[in-house]
């Protein structure tokens, strides 16, 4: 054991002595969840959106009808006075010529007639021309712009859901003989009613509804808590590779050779080498989260389930690496197909577009990365959850780990003549 | 007469169809300085790969301090230092820093490690740079310490796999006068080389190896009386001459000669082994007039370790 720990350290000195390595494993990652973090806004001051705020917005609405004074007031609610920054214009074109100009995020136009294309006319029973609701948005803020879009978005789906429901209401009533068909269109003007009245009685029928999840109310989502944690594992994965290629050097270099002839055992070299690999992820990632506290004042969450977490992801990326070491015959090989796995389980594995993002065989494959898995212990830690919280993200890294090293034993032992 | 601390019989060592070693025979006495003399690819690095217990041996048996390779590997690795033919150093860490390590290999600890540390320093003459970085060093300097890291743990029986190779005339001197120290402090070295002066220079007995065969075994006065009396002459062509084909086609005609035992073309120089040089000569130089061969000068040496090697094999050392 005194052995595997005196070459385990010994590989952890150099690692931390390679320059080039320091930069990728600690400058890289802490400079760009600073980028990131700019291009959030998350330094332009405290909000409770983590950072999204103020999104500048004009509304033009040329509705005559109900809905479009609904959609208004909707975004001058107090639900989303801190997120957006909206103002009125009557000058579309002029609001357009802002958002071009970067002046503004999007501009949202209610056209003429969309109330009548949605509610029938009292007297005639019938729908106007079909109106949609035109979102002209800046590509320079996808984020601003994303959040105008989202909100019209839901706004027009409860539109649709409930015209929808009146007419099922309306069916249905009918089919079961509770109201003639002659009555249909005083029940479609009583349903509109409710939709025309509501807004002056002061109850909107479309509300807002933002939900924190989490015990601590005071957790939200914060993009610089998020980008810290994707770069910190994204850059794991090059950690260990450089881990892996260092096995293949030193059977290069003849370090590896040496080894064998002192009264050392393969078991120990390669445990040695192992352990080595683990303790230079798990630093990295250590002093990135020491780092990120200190500069950015990021709140990681339980620091006992941080430490487990952080344990498990370096042992499973580092049965990762291994592999790569089992399967490669070179160091250049390594590092080609290391830097290859390092880009694939960062987008994969949400290290930078939020795993909620992906939909159907993406949200199951990304779970064979250490990223995914750590990424959501993380989020869970983030948002005031324990070490209990994230037993299923830890069990599934251990096993990881567990899988790739058997693996790994396999491949070298079938190798080692050859790397001897 | 000293025991053998190192005892080979019949190894072997083979790749598929390929001999690597064809069962060699040799055996090392305590205190000795024992060289494995031969080309590149005659097998000396495959052999000591063995005795290191780092290949297992196709056949044959082979014991160091009275532990059987390959079975007591981990005793026989206790008693031997290997300083291998590349320079196996950590580039990042200090030379200090390299010694611990490769100590703690060695099972070595605390103040007997440190002692052990400053003894090795001085010794190869790296004090003054313990502390700095070997990636700094030089290839001469990187070499000591790849010498200095085999000594670490006082190793009873020390292999030295070719370890001039490739560095300046002042750095080689100062691991051949090492090595020489290492004799007189009572260590036991196999010595690798193909350079037939480290051979003769450090050795109490060489072993020729080529061809994964071990063609001679002896002191160098027993070896050289292999080729008798015989004496080398070294030609040197003049105006150009004696380079690739010239030097072997003026070897090929003197090959002739009845005075002429042996003779071959070494870079570009003129190599004939003969009974007598004073017989000879006469006959070479009238040769060459008569073949319009320029002769700049001629060497007159005693025999050697070359000579025997070429004697042997009808090849010179270093081709």
């Amino acid at each position: 054991m005194k052995k595997i720990l005196i070459i385990g350290w010994k590989d952890l000195i150099v690692t931390f002595r390679d320059r080039a390595a320091l930069i990728m494993m600690l400058a890289a990652p802490l400079a760009l969840t600073v980028g990131l973090g700019f291009v959030t806004g998350s330094f332009s001051g405290n909000s409770d959106n983590g950072g999204i705020q103020d999104i500048p917005v004009a509304v033009v609405n040329q509705d005559e009808g109900e809905l479009g004074a609904v959609l208004v007031e909707t975004f001058n609610s107090p639900e989303l006075a801190g997120l957006l920054e909206p103002a009125m214009t009557a000058d579309p074109i002029q609001a357009k010529l802002q958002v071009d100009n970067d002046e503004l995020a999007a501009v949202v136009i209610i056209p003429a007639g969309f109330s009548g294309s949605v509610i029938p006319d009292q007297e005639t029973g019938e729908l106007s021309e079909a109106a949609s609701i035109e979102v002209y948005s800046s590509p320079a803020r996808p984020i601003g712009s994303g959040v105008v879009q989202s909100i019209v978005t839901g706004f027009v789906n409860q539109v649709e859901t409930g015209v929808l429901s009146g007419e099922v209401a309306i069916t249905q009533l009918v089919t079961s003989g509770l109201i003639a068909v002659q009555d249909i269109p005083q029940v479609v003007e009583q349903v509109s009613g409710r939709l025309q009245t509501a807004p002056q009685s002061g109850a909107s029928p479309i509300t807002i509804n933002r939900a924190t999840s989490g015990l601590n109310s005071e957790q939200s989502f914060n993009p610089i808590a998020f980008f810290a944690t994707g770069m910190a594992v994204f850059f794991l994965m090059y950690t260990v590779t450089i881990g892996g290629r260092s096995i293949l050097a030193e059977r290069n270099d003849g370090t590896l050779r040496r080894l064998l002839v002192t009264p050392t055992t393969t078991v120990q070299v390669l445990g040695g080498k192992v352990l080595g690999i683990f303790m230079s992820g798990f630093a990295q990632v250590g002093l990135l989260i020491l780092g990120t506290t200190l500069v950015f004042n990021l709140n990681w969450g339980d620091p006992l389930g941080v430490v487990v977490l952080v344990a498990a992801v370096s042992a499973a990326a580092t049965g990762w690496g291994l592999l790569l070491a089992g399967i490669a015959k070179t160091t250049n090989h390594v590092a080609s197909v290391g830097t290859a796995l390092m880009l694939t389980f960062g987008i994969l594995g949400g290290s930078f577009i939020p795993a909620e993002s992906f939909t159907g065989p993406l949200q199951s494959l990304r779970l064979i990365t250490p990223n995914a898995w750590a990424m959501d212990g993380f989020n869970l830690l983030n948002t005031g959850r324990t070490l209990a919280d994230i037993v299923g993200p830890v069990v599934a890294l251990v096993v990881m780990a567990a899988v790739l090293f058997a693996v790994a034993v396999f491949l070298f032992r079938r190798r080692w003549a050859s790397m001897v | 007469m000293a025991e053998p601390i190192l005892t080979t019989k019949d190894l072997k060592k083979q790749y598929g169809a390929f001999e690597a070693v064809k069962g060699i025979s040799f055996n090392v006495l305590r205190g000795e300085i024992f060289s494995l003399l031969g080309p590149n690819g005659a097998g000396k690095t495959t052999t000591i790969s063995m005795l290191s217990c780092l290949l297992e041996p196709t056949s044959g048996e082979a014991e160091v301090n009275g532990h059987k390779i390959p079975k007591e590997a981990m005793a026989v690795k206790k008693v031997i230092g290997v300083v291998p033919q590349e320079i196996a150093l950590y580039d990042t860490l200090t030379a200090k820093q390299n010694l611990v390590f490769w100590g703690q290999m060695y099972d070595m600890s605390g103040k007997a490690l440190d002692n052990r540390i400053t003894e090795v320093l001085e010794q190869i003459g790296l004090t003054e740079r313990a502390n700095d970085r070997v990636e700094t060093f030089s290839g001469g300097m990187k070499r000591r310490l790849n010498i200095g890291v085999g000594l670490m743990h006082k190793p009873q029986l020390l292999f030295m796999d070719e370890p001039t190779v490739g560095i300046d005339p002042q750095s080689r001197r100062r691991i051949l006068d090492t090595v020489q120290d290492l004799k007189g402090q009572g260590m036991t070295v196999l010595y690798t080389t193909h350079y037939m002066e480290e051979a003769e220079e450090l050795s109490d007995r060489v072993g020729i190896i080529d061809h994964g065969k071990l063609i001679a075994l002896g002191t160098q006065k027993e070896l050289t009386r292999l080729v008798g009396e015989q004496e080398t002459l070294r030609l040197h062509l003049g105006d150009g001459l004696g380079q690739g084909d010239s030097a072997e086609k003026t070897a090929e005609a003197l090959q002739t000669l009845p005075q002429v035992i042996l003779a071959g073309a070494v870079n570009g120089e003129v190599v004939l082994t003969v009974e007598a040089a004073a017989e000879a000569l006469p006959a070479i130089v009238s040769w060459a007039n008569g073949a319009n061969v320029r002769i700049r000068s001629i060497d007159i040496e005693e025999p050697n370790l070359e000579a025997v090697f070429l004697h042997l094999t009808g090849r010179a050392l270093r081709d």
